[in-house]
C-alpha cells in the first residue's frame, strides 16, 4: 500500500513532523522538569502546559489565516510565522 | 515523592489508534489537499496558500459562515432553556417516568434524512399538514419561496429533533441531585425559583456544558436535514457551511478550495467549542 492517496508534499510533511516534534518536546520537558500544575493567567482560567500549547497552535493557525487574508498581496508567509512565535511566547508567559 | 502508576495510560492506546485512523490521518490528507490542485487521476500540483486566499476573500464563505453561526445561536437559545424546562416538568416517580422518557427519546431515534423528509412533506403547502393548515388559516407560508419561512421550518425541525437530547441530559442531572438539598430548601422556605437558581441550575452545570457543546457542534455542522428540506434555498438563504462545502467538493470537484474551506471550518468549530468549554468550566477549574 502506498501513501499516494494522501497526496503528501514536502512542506506539509515537514509541518506535521514539526508538530510531532513539538508534542514529543513537551513530553521530554515534562519528564525533565515536571511542573505542569494549573495556573490562572490573563484569561482567568486555569491552564497547564498542554493547554497553552493547544492555544498556541490554534492561535498560530488563525494568525496565519489572518496574515493570508489581510496582508498585502505578495507578503511572505513567514511574517505570520514570526507573529506566531511572539504569540507563543506571550501565551506560555502570561496565559 | 509518591510513585505514580502510569500503566493506565496503556488502556487508552486502542482509542488513540482509532482516533489516528478515523480523524488524524484524514485531517492530514485534507491539509495536503488544501495546498494543491488536482484534476483527478491522483495527480497533484502545488498551489501554496492560493486556496486559502480564495476562500478568505470570497463573499460566499463569509455569508455561509454567518448563516451557520446564526442558525447555531438561534437553536441554542431555544433548545437549552426549553430542554431544561421540559426536564423540570418531567415526572420523577411512577409509570409516567418510563412513558415520558420513551416519548421524549423518540425523535432522537429517527435518522436525519428521515427527519428531513418528514418536515419536507409536513411543510408543503399542497399536502403537508403544517403548510396546508397555515395557508388554510390565512398565513402566507411557503418554505420553498420565502427565506424566513425556510428558516422557521429548519429551526422548528431542529428544535423538534434535538430538544429531547437537552431534556434527557438535564433530566439525568436533575435526578442525581440528592434529596437533602431539597429538604434544606424546604426548611429555609425557599421559593421554586430560588430552588432552581441556587440548587438545580448549579448542579446542572456539567450536563448543560455537554448539552451546549453537543448541540453547538452538531448544529454548526448540520447538513442532511436542511439539504433534504430546502436544498440550501430559496436562493442561498439556507446554504450553511456544510452544504456549500459539499457542493464545492462533490458537485464541482474543487478539492483544493474545499479542503482549505474544511480546514478553516474545522478551526472555527475547534475554537468555539473550546471557548464554550472554557467559559462553562471556568469556576470549577480555578
Amino acid at each position: 500500500m502506498t501513501l499516494a492517496w494522501m497526496a503528501w508534499t514536502t512542506p506539509t510533511a515537514l509541518f506535521f513532523i514539526g508538530v510531532a516534534c513539538v508534542l514529543c518536546g513537551m513530553g521530554v520537558w515534562h519528564w525533565m522538569r515536571p511542573g505542569g500544575e494549573p495556573r490562572v493567567g490573563v484569561l482567568g482560567i486555569a491552564t497547564q502546559r498542554g493547554d497553552r500549547l493547544f492555544l498556541t497552535l490554534l492561535g498560530s493557525a488563525f494568525i496565519h489565516l489572518g496574515w493570508i487574508g489581510l496582508a498585502p498581496e505578495g507578503a511572505p508567509l513567514w511574517g505570520g510565522s514570526i507573529l506566531s512565535i511572539v504569540y507563543a511566547a506571550l501565551v506560555f508567559r502570561f496565559v | 515523592m509518591k510513585p505514580t502508576n502510569q500503566k493506565a495510560w496503556l488502556l487508552v492506546l486502542p482509542v488513540l489508534g482509532l482516533v489516528a485512523l478515523s480523524a488524524v490521518i484524514p485531517l492530514m490528507t485534507v491539509v495536503n489537499y488544501s495546498v494543491q490542485d488536482t484534476f483527478g487521476n491522483n495527480q497533484f500540483f502545488w498551489a501554496g496558500t492560493a486556496w486559502y486566499e480564495q476562500v478568505l476573500h470570497s463573499e460566499r464563505f463569509w455569508s455561509a459562515l454567518a448563516r451557520s453561526l446564526s442558525f447555531s445561536a438561534i437553536i441554542l437559545a431555544i433548545e437549552i432553556p426549553l430542554g431544561v424546562f421540559i426536564a423540570l416538568n418531567m415526572p420523577r416517580k411512577g409509570v409516567g417516568v418510563v412513558v415520558t422518557l420513551v416519548l421524549i427519546a423518540l425523535p432522537l431515534l429517527i435518522p436525519w434524512n428521515v427527519v428531513g423528509t418528514i418536515w419536507q412533506v409536513f411543510g408543503r403547502v399542497d399536502i403537508g399538514l403544517l403548510g396546508a393548515t397555515l395557508n388554510a388559516a390565512g398565513v402566507d407560508y411557503n418554505y420553498v419561496q420565502d427565506p424566513i419561512d425556510a428558516w422557521a421550518t429548519l429551526i422548528l425541525m431542529d428544535v423538534w429533533h434535538w430538544t429531547s437530547l437537552v431534556a434527557l441530559l438535564a433530566y439525568a442531572g436533575l435526578v442525581s441531585i440528592p434529596d437533602a438539598y431539597y429538604q434544606a430548601a424546604r426548611i429555609d422556605g425557599a421559593s421554586q425559583w430560588s430552588v432552581f437558581r441556587y440548587i438545580q441550575l448549579p448542579r446542572l452545570g456539567r450536563v448543560l456544558t455537554i448539552a451546549v457543546l453537543l448541540r453547538f457542534m452538531d448544529s454548526f455542522m448540520i447538513y442532511t436535514e436542511p439539504f433534504v428540506v430546502t436544498g440550501g434555498g430559496p436562493g442561498n438563504s439556507t446554504t450553511f457551511l456544510s452544504i456549500d462545502l459539499v457542493q464545492m467538493a462533490v458537485g464541482q470537484f474543487d478539492l483544493g478550495p474545499a479542503a482549505a474551506w474544511s480546514i478553516i471550518y474545522f478551526l472555527i468549530i475547534l475554537t468555539l467549542s473550546w471557548i464554550f468549554y472554557a467559559v462553562m468550566t471556568r469556576d470549577e477549574s480555578k
